[in-house]
């Protein structure tokens, strides 16, 4: 099945979702890699409020090569980012947040559990940074540059940005799970 | 005929190979591309594929980079050992790659490993990454072949004991298996056999460098078994897993087995340019 969302995403808005379906997303993305999820997770410990709204949001692992402009900033390349790194932090993240979708490559690690019925892991062709870019209208703000470029949160406007495929369903279903099981099985057989 | 090579058409040429090897692949892996898509029969993994070939497409176009992932920068250079270059190459190539930054753009990888600053302008202590050769001649080549991290960060290296040679395969199997999705298959394995800890290593990385349809009967087996995980594009299943295996050996200590196995992305990209040898 195919979809076709809107941020800020509302929970049945996903809920719908099942592993293989295919989705495009319009609205506000937030691009947040290691050292985001980092600078993310330290503020809520400490109580403190982020400079952005995660309520419905959708996070995409992505550090984008951006163009600095007379006004603010150009996308040249956005395409998704290794999202096994950011297993390990993701279910602290969605405890204390809200974030109703993830975009990245490559599937997480022990996420399923803590996806869900409030979030769905979506991917999207890795390295396809050039096509990802068309679909990226603009760039309203950027947080924390100091991270550098691609660790900082750039905020992005979409505009049908995809085809996703839903990687890791809110019921449990994990599409990437189901491919390495097989592998493992083929390569204990030769 | 001595030839004229300046300080400034080295830092040039740098700008130039760099900007076509971020915004062209090459022929051989746009070709091994296409036929993969032919070939798939998963719909998922076929839409994948030419998702990446849509994206080749208009990166060239465009000339911008295909990968937000513009790499760390590695160079391999060719020196005719009767040159002579009255410039510090590794300067001329070092300001080609801090202008080459802001001129394409690139995305500024380069961080200091423990505090992780970034330098800004993808150069740093050891980058970029320049390899010399010495050849016969007074030609100069430069070759550059920026690497992603995903990709890179799912190679291997083992030291296996001299009579596992039967093991060989296995390791590289698995690497691919642990792999999975992460570093944006289809993905090119160059394979490093021999040498020392670190010549496995370097024979792995300049294998990605081979013409991806010049494969030898061993490379065409790994790769067989490789394609039958069925990790597919993306790692979302599917039979075209890789494209190209290709191996490199080097004779090794009597007490020794390294085995390094480099994990290139589809995104294989590398561009070179010669001065002059016929000029
Ligand atoms: S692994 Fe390759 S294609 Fe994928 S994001 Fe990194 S550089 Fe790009």
């Amino acid at each position: 099945m195919e979809f076709h969302l809107k941020t800020p995403l509302k929970k049945e808005d996903i809920t719908q979702l099942q592993a293989g379906d295919i989705v495009y997303i319009t609205g506000t993305v937030f691009t947040a890699r290691d050292e985001a999820h980092a600078r993310i997770l330290e503020l809520t410990e400490k109580g403190d409020p982020l400079p952005f709204d995660l309520d419905g949001a959708v996070i995409y692992h992505c550090g984008p090569l951006m163009k600095k402009t007379n006004g603010g900033w150009e996308v040249v390349a956005a395409g998704p980012t290794t999202s096994g790194r950011m297993s390990k932090m993701t279910p602290l993240l969605l405890e204390e947040h809200n974030v109703c979708a993830i975009i990245g490559k490559g599937g997480m690690q022990d996420v399923v559990e803590s996806l869900k019925g409030r979030c769905v892991y979506l991917a999207y062709t890795g390295g396809c940074a050039a096509l990802a870019a068309r679909s990226i209208k603009s760039v309203s703000c950027v947080h924390w540059l100091d991270l550098g470029m691609p660790e900082a949160v750039w905020s992005l406007d979409v505009v049908e940005f995809g085809p996703l495929i839903v990687g890791i369903d809110p019921k449990g279903g994990d599409l990437f799970s189901n491919v390495r099981k097989h592998a493992k099985r083929v390569f204990s057989g030769i | 005929m001595t030839v004229n090579i300046t300080r400034e058409k080295v830092v040039e040429a740098t700008i130039d190979i760099l900007r076509k090897a971020e915004t062209e692949l090459p022929d051989d892996v746009v070709e091994a591309l296409n036929r993969a898509e032919i070939d798939e029969s998963d719909p998922v993994a076929k839409a994948q594929i030419q998702g990446i070939l849509e994206n080749v497409r208009i990166a060239k176009e465009n000339a911008v980079p295909m990968c937000q992932d513009t790499g760390i920068l590695i160079f391999y250079v060719e020196i005719g050992r009767s040159l002579r270059l009255d410039f510090d190459l590794k300067d001329a190539i070092t300001e080609g790659v801090r202008r080459a930054t802001e001129a394409i753009p690139l995305r500024p990888n380069a961080v200091e490993p423990l505090t992780r600053k970034n330098s800004g302008d993808n150069t740093g202590s050891g980058l970029p990454d320049i390899k010399y050769e010495l050849v016969e001649g007074d030609g100069l080549t430069i070759t550059v072949a920026p690497k992603g991290a995903g990709s890179e960060n799912m190679s291997t290296l083992t030291m296996l004991n001299p009579t596992e040679v039967g093991s060989i395969k296995n390791f590289i199997l698995e690497t691919v298996l642990n792999a999975g999705g992460m570093p944006c298959p289809p993905i090119i394995v160059g394979v490093g056999i021999g040498g020392s800890f670190d010549k496995a290593a370097r024979l792995a990385k300049s294998a990605l460098l081979s013409r991806l349809d010049e494969m030898n009967q061993f490379e065409r087996e790994i790769l067989d078994e490789i394609n039958s995980l069925g990790i597919g594009p993306m790692g979302l299943g599917g039979s075209t897993t890789a494209l190209a295996v290709h191996v490199r050996t080097a004779h090794c200590h009597t007490a020794s087995l390294p085995v390094a196995v480099n994990i290139q992305c589809w995104a294989n990209r590398h561009a070179s340019i010669t001065f002059g040898g016929d000029e």
